[in-house]
Parts: C-alpha cells; sequence; structure tokens
C-alpha cells in the first residue's frame, strides 16, 4: 500500500469516525431533552419549552452554560488524575461505538471478537468514575466512587452470562453476524428464546450506566452527587455525556442482541438503518420510563439482585438454551457453525 | 407456604414493577396541569395575602390611630411603630415599618386592625434590588394603599359576611 492510498484511508477512517461521533453527540443532547420531556409528561408537567420551538434549543443553552461556566480543581485533589478521569470515562463510551453494525454494511470495524471489544470497553468505563472519586479526595465521592465500582463488577457478570446466551444461539462474536443470525420474521428475534436473558441483561444494563433505581452512585440523599460532587462547568459535562452515550450504547446493544437489528418487523418494509435507530430510540424511553417510575434500590438489595437472582437465573437459562441447540430446536437452536 | 410461594413468584415476575410502569405509562398521556406562569396565573382569592399596604378614609385621612395590635400580634416581629399627639389631639404614627424579610405573611396585623388600616394586598411580584429597601417606610406603605384602593375595597366587601 503506498503513502497516499494509506493517507486517504486514514482520512476516510476518520471521516467515519465523525460520522459516528457527531450524531452521537447530538442524540446525547437531545436524549437529555427527550428524558426532561418524558419525565415532565409522566410527572403531568410539560417540561421545558421556553428555549425555541417547544424548547427543542434547550440542550444548546445548557452546554453553552456549561462550556462558560469555569472548571474547579479542588486544593487537595490529585490535579493530574482529576483532569484525567472524565476523559476516561467518555473514552470507552465513545470508542465502543466502533464495532457497532447500524445496517448490513454500515460498520465502522467488522471485528470478529466485536461483543468481547465491546463488553471489555464498556467496562473500562468505570475506572473514569472510581478515577474522579479517588481523585476528588472528599469523603462523599470517594464513598460514590466504591459503589459504583462494586455494583459494576456485581452486574458485569450477570450481563457477560446473558450475552453467552446471545453467542451460543447466534454462533458468533461478530456483532453484525449475531443480527444476520435472527433473520426471518419479528418471532426469530433472540428476544423471544433468550427472553430471561433479555430481561437480565437489560436491567444489568441500567445498573452498568449507574441509571435510575440504581443510581446509588450519585444518591443525592446520601452522598450528595457522589464520583462527580468536586466536578463543575465542562469537566462536569463530560460525565454527563458519557452516562447517556453508555445509555445509547446499551440500547443499541439491546437492539442489536435481541431485537434484530436493523431487520425490519414488518414483512414488506425492507431492513434498514432506521429499523436500528427505531428500536434503540424504543429502548431508550424504557430507561427515561424506569427513572421516572421506580424509588432508588438500597445498597444490599443491589447486590442481592445482582449476585442472588440475575446470575442464577442467565446460569439456569444458559442450560436450557444449551440443551435446545443440542435437541436442534427449530427456527431458533439451529447448531451454527462458528 | 404458599403466600410464600405466591409472593416470591410475584416479585420474580416482576409483577409489580409492571404495575408501577402503567401506572406512570398512563400518567404520560394524562392532561398536563403547568401553568405557563408569565403568560397564564392561577386565580387569586380576595383573601390572598400578599404585599402590605396601608389605607385612607375617603376624606384623605390617614385610618391607622397607632393602636400597636398589629406590632403586638405581629408573630416575626416584623412591624415597628413609633407615633406621636397630632396638632389637632389625635394620635397617629410618625413611624410605620415593616421588615419583608422578617415578614411571614400570616396576615395577622390585617386580621388585628380595629380600623382596617393595615392589609394585605393581591401583589405578589415585587423585588429589591439594594439593601433596605425590604424596609416598607409609611410613605411606601400608604402609596400603595393609594394606588390600589379600588382593588382593596372590593375584596374587603366581598370577604365581609364572613368576619
Amino acid at each position: 500500500m503506498g503513502f497516499l492510498e494509506g493517507l486517504w484511508l486514514l482520512i476516510w477512517t476518520v471521516i467515519k469516525v465523525m460520522l459516528i461521533i457527531v450524531p452521537l453527540l447530538l442524540s446525547v443532547a437531545y436524549l437529555t431533552y427527550a428524558e426532561r420531556k418524558v419525565i415532565g409528561a409522566i410527572q403531568v408537567r410539560k417540561g421545558p419549552n421556553r428555549v425555541g420551538y417547544a424548547g427543542l434549543l434547550q440542550p444548546i443553552a445548557d452546554v453553552f452554560k456549561l462550556l462558560t461556566k469555569e472548571v474547579l480543581v479542588p486544593t487537595n485533589s490529585h490535579r493530574f488524575l482529576f483532569v484525567i478521569a472524565p476523559i476516561l470515562s467518555l473514552a470507552p463510551a465513545f470508542a465502543a461505538w466502533a464495532v457497532i453494525p447500524f445496517s448490513d454494511t454500515m460498520v465502522l470495524a467488522d471485528v470478529n471478537a466485536g461483543l468481547l471489544y465491546v463488553l471489555a470497553l464498556t467496562s473500562l468505563g468505570v475506572y473514569g468514575v472510581i478515577i474522579a472519586g479517588w481523585a476528588s479526595n472528599s469523603k462523599y465521592a470517594f464513598l460514590g466512587a466504591m459503589r459504583s465500582a462494586a455494583q459494576i463488577v456485581a452486574y458485569e457478570i450477570a450481563m457477560g452470562f446473558a450475552l453467552v446466551g446471545v453467542v451460543m444461539v447466534g454462533g458468533s462474536l461478530n456483532l453484525g453476524d449475531i443480527v444476520r443470525a435472527q433473520e426471518g420474521n419479528l418471532f426469530h428475534w433472540f428476544w423471544l428464546p433468550l427472553f430471561p436473558l433479555f430481561i437480565v441483561y437489560f436491567i444489568s444494563g441500567v445498573a452498568e450506566t449507574n441509571r435510575a433505581p440504581f443510581d446509588v452512585a450519585e444518591g443525592e440523599s446520601e452522598i450528595v452527587a457522589g464520583f462527580h460532587v468536586d466536578y463543575s462547568g465542562m469537566a462536569f459535562a463530560l460525565f454527563f455525556l458519557a452516562e447517556y452515550a453508555n445509555m445509547i450504547m446499551i440500547a443499541a446493544l439491546a437492539v442489536i442482541m435481541f431485537l434484530g437489528g436493523w431487520l425490519s418487523p414488518i414483512p414488506f418494509i425492507p431492513d434498514g438503518i432506521g429499523w436500528f435507530f427505531a428500536k434503540t430510540g424504543f429502548m431508550l424511553l424504557f430507561f427515561l420510563w424506569f427513572r421516572a417510575t421506580f424509588p432508588r434500590y438500597r445498597y444490599d438489595q443491589i447486590m442481592r439482585l445482582g449476585w442472588k437472582v440475575f446470575i442464577p437465573v442467565t446460569i439456569v437459562w444458559l442450560t436450557v438454551v444449551a440443551a435446545a441447540i443440542l435437541l436442534e430446536i427449530e427456527p431458533w437452536f439451529a447448531l451454527r457453525a462458528a | 407456604m404458599t403466600g410464600n410461594v405466591k409472593s416470591y413468584f410475584k416479585s420474580f415476575l416482576l409483577l409489580e414493577l409492571l404495575k408501577g410502569m402503567s401506572l406512570t405509562g398512563r400518567y404520560f398521556f394524562a392532561k398536563k396541569f403547568t401553568v405557563q406562569y408569565p403568560d397564564e396565573k392561577t386565580p387569586q382569592s380576595p383573601r390572598f395575602r400578599g404585599l402590605h399596604a396601608l389605607r385612607r378614609y375617603p376624606n384623605g385621612e390617614e385610618r391607622c390611630i397607632a393602636c400597636k395590635l398589629c406590632e403586638a400580634v405581629c408573630p416575626a416581629l416584623a412591624i415597628t411603630i413609633e407615633s406621636e399627639e397630632r396638632a389637632d389631639n389625635t394620635r397617629r404614627t410618625t413611624r410605620y415599618d415593616i421588615d419583608l424579610f422578617k415578614c411571614i405573611f400570616c396576615g395577622f396585623c390585617e386580621e388585628a386592625c380595629p380600623v382596617d388600616s393595615i392589609v394585605e394586598t393581591r401583589i405578589f411580584e415585587y423585588h429589591f434590588e439594594k439593601r433596605g429597601e425590604q424596609i416598607m417606610t409609611k410613605d411606601k406603605l400608604l402609596a400603595i394603599g393609594d394606588k390600589f384602593e379600588d382593588q382593596i375595597a372590593a375584596d374587603r366587601a366581598v370577604d365581609a359576611p364572613f368576619r
């Protein structure tokens, strides 16, 4: 490969990365708007509707507010770690998108071990949280970070086991191949044969992203705001961005693994990227709906749910799936050559 | 025993959570209660207790006779009154201050007043820009009374049968 070709490949890749990152940032901004609107509606309010038509410019106004605010670094904090923590939590949230297949052909990196890559990166995000809590040199931030770490470790296992089921039925670690294995109609998608795993995966996903009702890492009532209590301005905004980017990530993964990715649920309408976005939006609605409905879990209950309920449930269902694959129960459990 | 099993399955199948979500889901489509404040306002009662005012009789004489009942009843000690005898041998206030930072808008001063002089009006949208502006002096209170006398009198008339 010549120099020019290499340069062109680099530029083309950067363009593709931008094509993913920029819409992702925009959807994060408008996810915060959607969150305020949905929670408002559930609480019988209207939600933001002053900035722009129906409040549509509200996220832009929020961004400008955060950008113009001062980034405070506490005197006794570890300066380097304090600054790098938000970046550490944001970067994996964005990097994981590299292997997400938006449609049959649209994927930045068609990696064979895509699922492993995604799992690795989503777990890396917790380092940002732990380092932020440690570097702040504050009791509350530290407690929040410890809670978050224990919680993410607990739910990572249940989540991983739930995805093992998907890999068994799909016969591949490549996210694109997993979607292709679900071809057929609505009932060929994996949500039906793997229903308990789907539920476990999604609830673990909510816990992984530290969202309500599992947001004890933030726990306003006991530890103020948890790990990001000492952050302000843009540094705080980065944590915020990471949280919402992770939410979209979990929703997109749920769509790919269980809801047939870009596949169309209606036979005569063609498959396409639009279905992927529609399904992701549908899953995101549940994040907001949960937050508006459920009170926060007590910490020991979170641990109990993760270790004593989800992990046994997934293991039991994995044996069921394994038996079904051996018995080759059609249409879902055919033996697929990897 | 059966109750235990039943409640175990109830929580395992997330039935209660689904119930909660269906409730919030119904409220999602409910009619919204939001009042778009500067454009829309909620209705006010004639008994509304807002900013204070001192009233006058129709002939222009101030009603307040410096009996200091309001000062005595005020639970927040927000009212300060000084008085002296005027040239026509009547007792009048020389100073009538209400500190709005102390005032809790309980309306006791209004209730205590034997001559309906100190009243609370419907005004609730006001602000202070400098220190000391929160002290409502006698002049300020009388000015508010003069400006809103029609509204004040109408509200008293509506409420009169219940007093």
